[in-house]
């Protein structure tokens, strides 16, 4: 079973290798959107460093959607997710890898660059380390969520904005305690409220995401 | 022994056949026929477990299939219209992945042997972008000669292929009934095995005949 596991992931990591670009692009995302506020907002430091919270989340949230209509799409198209539904294995264990793989590639970099993008905005030192700690938590929360999504609108024309309009509303609850902690860091208020919420989401997430991406797959391929 | 049972196909509010029976025993090769959109991927994809058909099911040694799920499947081999062949990875990285991720992990070496039979030595290592239609095939149909399982399903195997790969695929099926293996294919192509009883089902518009 964890053979398997590893045999995808593995693909997935290798496929990604190959071709950067798709990589590089959710990542380039989020580093363009958020270099965008200073220039339209304006180079006072306090005004940005009090609106940093919400751009960085919004912007990381807007980045690992991108990536999203993706994640099943190539498997479908050249028929291993039909392989992937008659495996010998359970379905919700190898849309996890899946999802896993998806995040190491699209969430991952977005948290291991944060604090460069936390500091043009202004924050200090301990808001950044906040802010690293919440996207490490609430980003694979982002791809397990929207996993089911990506498996609902697969095969479906024009599925990427019908994606957005199911995924984002699922997303805002992350949204507010991941901004939220940030904000609380950096006036000096207590996070530990915002960050069992997220843990919570993220638990929850992690046993139920998959088995209904996994679901949503069969309805798909049916 | 495979069943089919009152199986009943619907695409949209088109029935495509109804009471569908059949039974498939060790070392029998069902050639399902018909004309274009008479039901037969169909047939093929709900005999995989990847379609629910409308009414009926579908017994693997007296048990349904949707009841079996993974223990099913652990006997099935189904390669279908497409390929399911990544273009960034090489022949072998394909063939040795597929395999592993349907359950059956094999060795480098034995994914070596398995595609120079099957006709692609020296291409081992090329990314499948740069293999011909007829050569993706067959690193996809490469599948069949490591294959454990019992069951092979095959949706338009002979596709994309020239006479010698047809001859050659002829002589795996021939060897698969031969250890006892079942098969079901679609193909418009007339073939020939020397081994095990060919039996046919037609597929027409609203009816089926065994």
């Amino acid at each position: 079973m964890i053979k398997v596991l590893r045999w995808l992931i593995w693909r997935d990591l290798t496929l990604a290798m190959r071709r950067k670009a798709e990589v590089l692009t959710t990542l380039l995302f989020f580093v363009i959107v958020v270099s965008l506020f200073p220039l339209g907002v304006g180079p006072e430091i306090n005004t940005l460093a009090e609106i940093a919270p919400g751009v960085l989340w919004v912007a990381a949230l807007l980045a690992s959607m991108l990536s999203l209509n993706r994640l099943f799409a190539d498997d479908y198209h050249d028929g291993t997710l039909e392989q992937l539904i008659i495996s010998s294995q359970p379905l919700a264990l190898l849309v996890l890898g899946k999802i896993l793989t998806h995040w190491l590639l699209t969430g991952l970099p977005l948290v291991l660059i944060s604090p460069v993008l936390g500091m043009q905005l202004g924050l200090d030192a301990n808001s950044i380390i906040i802010l690293m700690l919440t996207l490490l938590i609430g980003t694979p929360v982002l791809s397990l969520i929207g996993a089911v999504g990506a498996g609902l609108t697969l095969g479906v024309r024009g599925g990427g904005v019908l994606l957005s309009l199911l995924i984002l509303p699922l997303y805002i609850p992350v949204l507010i305690f991941g901004s939220g902690a940030v904000d609380a860091a950096r006036t000096g208020l207590g996070v530990e409220a915002h960050f069992s919420l997220l843990g919570a989401f993220l638990v929850g997430a992690l046993i139920l995401a998959p088995i209904g991406a996994a679901a949503a797959l069969r309805i798909s391929l049916d | 022994m495979l069943e089919c049972v009152n199986l009943q196909c619907t695409r949209g509010d088109r029935t495509l056949f109804t009471d569908l029976n059949f039974s498939l025993n060790e070392g029998e090769i069902l050639h399902v026929k018909g004309v274009n959109g008479s039901g037969k991927t169909s047939l093929l994809r709900i005999m995989a477990g990847l379609m629910l058909a409308a009414e009926g099911e579908i017994r693997w040694n007296s048990k349904n299939i949707r009841k079996l799920r993974e223990e099913y499947q652990k006997d099935l081999l189904y390669l279908g219209h497409l390929p399911g062949i990544k273009a960034d990875l090489t022949a072998l990285e394909n063939l040795r992945v597929n395999n592993a991720l349907g359950g059956n992990e094999i060795s480098e070496e034995e994914a070596w042997n398995a595609l120079g039979h099957i006709g692609l030595k020296g291409r081992e290592d090329l990314p499948a972008r740069v293999l011909s239609q007829g050569q993706q095939r067959r690193v996809a149909l490469a599948r069949m000669l490591v294959s454990k399982a019992k069951i092979w399903i095959l949706d338009e195997p002979f596709t994309a292929l020239d006479v010698k790969a047809v001859a050659m695929l002829q002589d795996v099926l021939s060897n698969h009934l031969q250890q006892q293996g079942m098969i079901v294919l679609t193909t418009h192509q007339d073939f020939t095995v020397s081994q095990g009883s060919l039996r046919m089902i037609h597929l027409g518009l609203n009816e089926a005949t065994v």
